[in-house]
């Protein structure tokens, strides 16, 4: 559930230019009419501005999808458009007010135990090809979820308890889930579970091919999906274009049947400077995902569209030391490091040390927010006020160094450098991601910070793969700057950072047993909002998890960028969240104000 | 007045070019890694002589630069607040020619940076970035070049003494150098280098992995050189008289060489100084915070620098008059040579 936030564009470039070289084309004329709202039909009925009917909305996506198998997909671009426009959930997390909210089960209860999960579907579903749903389509989707030899990317997600989850139908419309243990997050576990259609699924389910269907190159007859839009036509290379979903779910205030436009197509487009310059010439319709560079460069010639800042989002960045056990093979050298790096108090005097304001102020351009916790102000409900936001303070970190044995001696040209208690001078190497400006950019910072505390850093600007590949298996670095975003707002989407045996637990990665007795409270307490039924218990688990981070600092959490979008300013309905998908959350609302069918002139 | 001929002219232009260069410390107002974060991407700064009321003054002043509220890099001059510009002042130490320790720069403002060029993202002097950048990019370029002629005068020189198989095996490795793509080379060799590396490590290795590639082209041209000077008379004659190999290349033939090599080194040097800034403007040279001239210009890798700042692209101007003077040089060398290979011939009657 969380994504370590990597901008590598090196191969995409590749993976473009070898798929231009043979266009692929699949395209499907329009099914007959489309049907009428009927009386059987439970559809949701969304607030907010009417729209109007039509036109084309294109959107850049950063590469193009691995696939559109709702099962199989694990790259940022392919869940976008699977979960954000194609296919659709049983139960929604509101990408606004981060809050669940019905969708294909129209009602759902939790038995007193909070073990039984019981779904209401709605009446009269249709998939895009217009075969009706019912509960065993549920009923399937649960089973290849599920099967170990599907291999879903989600199955884990489904596993509560450390058993899956088991489905019992009650009628066609009504379906149980029986949970092995409480499940904190609740009924959030069913958000991005797309609901499969049985009819064109089965068979290469029991043929043991689900995993190669429904690539790319699939003719759109043989996709269905109950998102807003489905499939049209995919240029390889170049775009994928998507049209209105006839007999989508959700109407407007008014009655008309969602979604407002026509198409939406996804350009690949690799690059954000080229995205960039698409946006500016009329070529697409929104952007996402802007660097704040970008976006005062767009909001200075600013004409025709309006660029919106939604405020901090769900990205931390931090600065992490490697306090794994100094192994044999580990040389002497990392291991007299990784005893400074073990100390809380010199970790505290780091974080004392970092001027968060001037990483705000000129990573970020002031748009982002200084951080002293794990939780953004971009999430409402989960952050502890708590916590207090120190300002920089040398002295305190130059108190907290000496406390430890740690001194000063004043080199031949009048500098101070920091030596410990061998009389060895403290300098590491940050390792940061050479993809992302941003990150080497706080490194280059941060090493002036410390300078003036006597500390030399050296930045070392990676590939990100090695970089994990170092971070995480070898464990040969001193320190690290990275980043990370999880798609809900919920605790429990970072289970595997929080916990001592998670693989993104990156200062420590996958221990068997916690190495320090606050990571084994960590532990405890994040099984403790896992179980707990009440947000307010809940809360109060994860408030301590936040204190015991502050503490303890093996993070030491640096800056989180806001969400920077734009978007035509004929384009309606345009209310930017600090979720993933930024702008195309709420795409079924989303229409062209003054155009007669297509978005340009 | 001395009249100086033709290369002594460029040679002297090149010598002060570099001299400034060199005494960067000097010249430049402030440490090039020294930030001031109130002040990311100021424009360059103008240096006035009348203020605002008309006056004239003889001491050029500029006035203060504060932030526009609410802006990230939108500065106004602050018409209240003139600030006078110093000569010799006292500031921050450096080592002049990397052995005086010294503290007087040429010029320099009480009370607020003065930014002739402007500033980086981290607001560091543009300027000083410029002429510090200036001695890792020259002297990596020069001591390259010096590598580079090394092996290709050694090299040369004994195919072209040697001749016969040593020869051919010589000259066909040097052609398989010369059609090697060497950009893509220079990648891979820095590829498999360590990725983390000192700044004076990473300085080294650039020297060394530009020096090796390109050894190729002076190896050829020396070898010609050598092979019809083993054949001149008077060549001939000393080996007559008993004279041994390494005399003979000493005295007579290396000599001869003299003048190939040194149009190659003043056309190599910014051959090299522009290999140099693409490894760093492609992030494989020195890091942070060393200023380099390629990774002062790698920040205009980013669309919004490009359209924003345009005194970010100085650096790329500085190195103009540094290879004006360098290809200046070769081309009256090789005039000079040129001229006085005619004078030799018509004098010296051969045939």
């Amino acid at each position: 559930m969380v994504r370590m936030a990597a901008q590598s564009t090196f191969g995409r470039w590749l993976v473009c230019g070898l798929l231009l070289a043979g266009t692929i084309v699949f395209s499907r004329s329009a099914n007959g009419t489309p049907p009428q709202t009927s009386s059987t039909e439970e559809l949701l009925t969304l607030p907010g501005e009417i729209g109007k009917q039509g036109g084309r909305l294109v959107v850049s996506l950063r590469a193009e999808p691995k696939t559109l198998n709702p099962l199989t997909a694990a790259d940022a671009p392919s869940r976008e458009v699977i979960l954000g426009a194609m296919q659709a959930d049983l139960i929604h997390i509101n990408r606004a007010t981060q809050l669940t909210e019905p969708a294909l089960a129209k009602s759902w209860n939790v038995s007193s135990d909070g073990l039984q999960y019981t779904l209401i579907l709605r009446k009269g579903l249709r998939f895009s090809d217009g075969q009706p749903v019912d509960a065993d389509d549920v009923l399937f989707t649960f089973r290849v979820y599920l099967d170990e030899n599907v291999h879903a990317t989600q199955r884990d997600q489904f596993i509560v308890g450390g058993k899956p989850i088991t489905v019992r139908k009650v009628d066609a419309q009504t379906v149980v889930f029986q949970l092995a243990k409480t499940y904190g997050a609740g009924e959030r576990l069913f958000d991005g579970l797309a609901v499969l259609p049985r009819h064109l699924l089965e068979k290469p389910y029991n043929d043991g091919k689900l995993g190669q269907t429904w690539t790319l190159a699939t003719p759109a007859n043989e996709w269905a999906g109950l998102g807003p839009f489905r499939l049209k036509e995919y240029v390889a290379g170049q775009k994928l274009v998507l049209e209105r979903n006839p007999y989508y779910w959700k109407q407007d205030a008014k009655g008309n049947r969602l979604p407002y436009l026509d198409e939406l197509v996804f350009l690949f487009v690799p690059n954000a400077d080229a995205q960039v310059l698409r946006f500016q010439s009329g070529e697409t319709d929104l952007i996402s995902r802007l660097s704040a560079e970008n976006f005062s460069v767009l909001s200075r010639q600013q004409s025709g569209y309006t660029m919106s800042d939604a405020g901090p989002g769900l990205e931390y960045n931090f600065l992490f030391f490697n306090v794994n056990k100094p192994e044999e093979k580990t040389s002497p050298d990392l291991a007299r490091k990784i005893k400074w790096f073990r100390e809380v108090k010199f970790r505290q005097a780091i974080s004392a040390a970092i001027d968060r304001e001037a990483i705000v102020r000129l990573v970020y351009q002031g748009r982002g927010a200084a951080l002293w916790g794990p939780v953004t102000p971009g999430n409402h409900r989960w952050g502890n006020s708590g916590i207090s936001h120190t300002a920089r303070s040398l002295e305190k970190a130059r108190a907290l160094l000496k406390e430890v044995g740690f001194a000063w001696t004043t080199g031949p040209d009048g500098e101070q450098s920091l030596v410990d208690s061998d009389a060895k001078p403290v300098e590491f190497s940050i390792l940061t991601s050479s993809t992302n400006a941003d990150r080497t950019k706080m490194a280059t910072l941060i090493q002036d910070d410390l300078k003036q505390l006597g500390v030399r850093v050296q930045i070392v600007p990676m590939e990100f793969r090695s970089l994990i590949d170092r971070v995480t298996q070898t464990r040969e670095y001193e320190a690290c700057v990275l980043g990370l975003v999880s798609f809900d707002a919920d605790p429990t989407a970072e289970m595997n950072v929080w916990l001592s045996s998670g693989g993104t637990h990156l200062w420590n990665p996958s221990q068997a047993h916690p190495a320090t007795a606050w990571e084994a409270e960590i532990d405890k307490l994040m099984e403790q909002q896992l179980d707990a039924q009440s947000y307010a218990q809940r809360k109060k688990s994860f408030d301590r998890v936040q204190e015991i981070l502050a503490e303890n600092q093996p993070m030491i959490f640096l800056a989180s960028p806001d969400i920077l979008v734009g978007a035509k300013k004929s384009v309606g309905n345009f209310h930017p969240t600090v979720l993933e998908p930024y702008v195309l959350w709420n795409v079924e609302q989303l229409y062209f104000r003054n155009t007669s069918g297509n978005g340009r002139p | 007045m001395i009249q100086l001929s033709g290369w002594k002219r460029w040679l002297l232009a090149i010598v002060v070019l570099h001299g400034i260069v060199a005494c960067a410390g000097f010249f430049a107002p402030y440490d090039p890694t020294e930030q001031d974060r109130e002040h990311p991407y100021l424009p360059p700064m103008r240096i006035h002589l009348v203020d605002t009321q008309g006056h004239f003054h003889f001491r050029p002043f500029f006035y203060a630069e504060q932030l526009r509220v609410g802006s990230f890099d939108q500065f106004e001059e602050h018409s209240q607040q003139a600030i006078p510009l110093r000569f010799f002042v006292t500031g921050a130490r450096y080592d002049l020619l990397g052995l005086l320790p010294f503290r007087t720069h040429l010029f320099g403002a009480e009370a607020s940076r003065v930014y002739l060029l402007g500033s980086d993202a981290y607001g560091r002097d543009q300027l000083s970035r410029i002429l510090y950048g200036g001695q890792i990019s020259l002297l990596a370029g020069m001591l390259g070049a010096g590598l580079t002629l090394l092996i290709g005068v050694l090299i040369g020189a004994t195919a072209g003494y040697l001749g016969g198989w040593r020869d051919g095996l010589l000259m066909r490795v040097a052609e398989l150098f010369m059609a090697l793509p060497w950009l893509y080379l220079l990648f891979a060799l820095r590829a498999f280098l360590p990725l983390s590396v000192s700044p004076v490590q990473a300085f080294f290795l650039i020297i060394l992995v530009i020096g090796a590639v390109g050894w190729a082209r002076p190896a050829r041209l020396v070898r010609g050189v050598v092979l019809s000077a083993r054949e001149r008379d008077f060549v001939r004659a000393a080996r007559g008289f008993g004279a041994t190999d390494s005399y003979l290349l000493r005295r007579h033939i290396l000599p001869e060489t003299s003048s190939v090599i040194l149009t190659q080194a003043a056309i190599l040097v910014p051959q090299f100084v522009l290999a140099e800034m693409t490894l760093s403007f492609l992030g494989l040279g020195v890091p942070e915070p060393v200023p380099s001239w390629g990774s002062l210009l790698a920040s205009l890798q980013q669309y919004s620098v490009l359209v924003s700042y345009w005194w970010m692209y100085l650096p790329a101007l500085a190195i103009v008059p540094f290879f004006l003077g360098y290809l200046g040089l070769a081309s009256a060398l090789q005039q000079d040579a040129g001229t006085e290979k005619i004078v030799r011939t018509a004098g010296g009657s051969r045939w």
